[in-house]
């Protein structure tokens, strides 16, 4: 049988927050060890992860109002399971990464800056322990985000170049029809 | 299909080295927000819940009377004619909390502007009139250079000579530093920004400056070391603000082509345009468990729309060194601070 595809509006939004979050992983990464570029990838860090904020909201809601189309007749019910599951956790990451952001940087009552006069209002209590304690979480969930997208990708290589199921045939931006995707071996 | 896992095994591989690549773990002696931190430490000891730097340090309030003077060169809220709160936290350079006051130290004096609308600004100004390295890498190596040798209780003569000989900029500033008597106490100190920023206005024009606080009271030259209490430079502070409000002047000093902005060793011409733009006065005093000031980070990249960094390398270094310092300390217990909450009611 063929593929179905995601909506394109889900395809747009899938492709345009993976360049994002990759994006924001490593500026995150970069910036606390960067003299240099601190200021510069800071002050890209913190509206990127509000936009990130913004668009998982709308993502999740579209989800509810456009399914995904189903997963491929020939995985296992382990596979989607796996699958699934870590759909859900990307997912949770994308929120609540750049919820921890915003309730750090409340909770060390910086300034939110998003660019410049325009500001978010601080979420939590001004609280040095609370800020340490966040600040310690955002780096562990950002690594284990890191780590869940290569395990998402590592996965979509897996089908792609050794299953040849056209999997991802699902996602790609550009329209592929059932009927001519051929059927898997 | 053996091909076909070994790609797959190569752009995983690329992905997960570009990620630890960018975060440095291929370049240890990278210097790194953490390794200034670390090397603070190593310097100092580890003193948890202090700032790693100016860690003695005394808690402020007051206000800014902003003239208006101001509004032609930056369009930020702080410089519109009115009041606008102030805290702060003066301080001595340093990593020691409990180090005696004396006259080698150099002063701070940190400041938080928090105008009723629009954004907030913090500055973190020293009590010389320039600064002596120019680079993140000159203060990293003056740190370790000026490291105290157990043996003697000094730095080790031989690596300060080093340090100066391939730093001509700093011999140069210590110069210009030592040209003028420092002042007795940090009511009648000058504190300057050091560092160059952009000004801009609400048209868009941009304006290199520098900022200074000019003290109200009269300058009288620092005594020579004595006898004195070791908090003796925070009690006269304290008991000079009990006798009334303690004022400085907000002077911006414009720049013009050719001014340099990228390095804070070199002072601009006496000849520029200084404007003054409005009066700080503070009028309270606390310690540092009952002040507001622990607790902030006065990072000097925390400014509003209408001043922007300057082209030094200085600034986002130190964002990214006190942002270090500030999340390990946030964590840490705090101790009672040297200047006691005895001392203030006195």
């Amino acid at each position: 049988m063929g593929t179905q595809q995601f909506t394109l509006f889900s395809r747009i939004l899938h492709w345009t927050m993976a360049a994002m979050i990759l994006a924001m992983l490593f500026i995150g990464v970069a910036m606390v060890a960067s003299l240099a570029d601190y200021h510069l990838l800071i002050s890209i860090h913190r509206p990127l992860g509000i936009a990130i904020l913004v668009l998982v909201i709308i993502r999740y809601v579209n989800r509810r109002l456009n399914p995904p189309p189903p997963f491929l007749a020939d995985m296992s019910s382990e596979e989607r399971f796996v699958a699934h599951a870590s759909e859900m956790m990307m997912y949770a990451m994308m929120l609540v990464l750049p919820l921890i952001g915003w309730g750090m940087l409340s909770a060390a009552r910086y300034p939110i800056v998003l660019y410049g006069p325009l500001y978010l209002p601080p979420i939590l209590p001004h609280s040095p322990m609370l800020y340490a304690v966040l600040r310690k979480t955002h780096t562990i969930v950002a690594y284990l985000f890191f780590a869940t997208f290569i395990a998402h990708f590592s996965a979509v290589l897996f089908h792609s170049l050794i299953l040849r199921d056209h999997l991802i045939d699902r996602m790609v931006p550009w329209k592929v029809s059932a009927e001519s995707t051929p059927a898997r071996p | 299909m053996l091909i076909r896992w070994a790609a797959i095994g190569v752009v995983i591989a690329g992905i997960v080295g570009a990620f630890a690549y960018t975060g440095g773990w291929f370049s240890p002696h990278r210097l790194t927000p953490a390794r200034f931190i670390d090397t603070f430490e190593k310097v100092n000891g580890i003193h948890p819940g202090f700032r790693r730097n100016h860690a003695k340090g005394l808690c402020i309030s007051g206000y800014f009377d902003s003239n208006g003077q101001g509004v032609r060169l930056s369009r930020a809220s702080v410089f519109k004619v009115g009041r606008v709160a102030v805290i702060g936290r003066f301080s001595l350079a340093g990593g020691q909390p409990y180090a005696a006051d004396g006259p080698a130290a150099v002063r701070g004096l940190g400041l938080r502007f928090e105008p009723r609308e629009g954004e907030e600004w913090r500055t973190a100004m020293i009590d010389l009139p320039v600064f002596a390295v120019r680079t993140p890498e000159g203060f990293y190596e003056q740190l370790l250079a000026s490291k105290i040798e157990p043996a003697t209780g000094k730095p080790d003569p031989a690596k300060m000579t080093a340090f100066l000989a391939a730093h001509p900029e700093t011999v140069r500033a210590i110069g210009i530093i030592k040209a003028k008597p420092f002042s007795s106490g940090f009511a009648n100190a000058t504190f300057s920004g050091l560092n160059a920023f952009r000004f801009w206005n609400a048209d868009g024009v941009s304006t290199p400056v520098r900022w200074s606080m000019v003290p109200v009271d009269a300058f009288a030259p620092e005594e020579p070391a004595g006898e004195q209490n070791k908090n003796y430079l925070f009690d006269a502070l304290i008991a000079r603000v009990h006798r009334g409000p303690v004022q400085w002047h907000l002077i911006v000093t414009l720049g013009q082509p050719g001014d340099p902005t990228d390095d804070a060793t070199l002072p601009w011409p006496d000849t520029r345009e200084h404007i003054d733009v409005g009066t700080l006065t503070i009028d309270n005093v606390e310690d540092e468990a009952h002040g507001r000031c622990r607790d902030i980070n006065f990072d000097p990249l925390v400014l509003p729309w209408g001043i922007a960094p300057s082209d030094d390398p200085l600034l986002s270094a130190r964002s990214a060194v006190y942002s270090q310092s500030f999340t390990r300390r946030a964590g840490e217990t705090k101790q009672p601070s040297a200047v006691t909450p005895t001392e203030i009611r006195q």
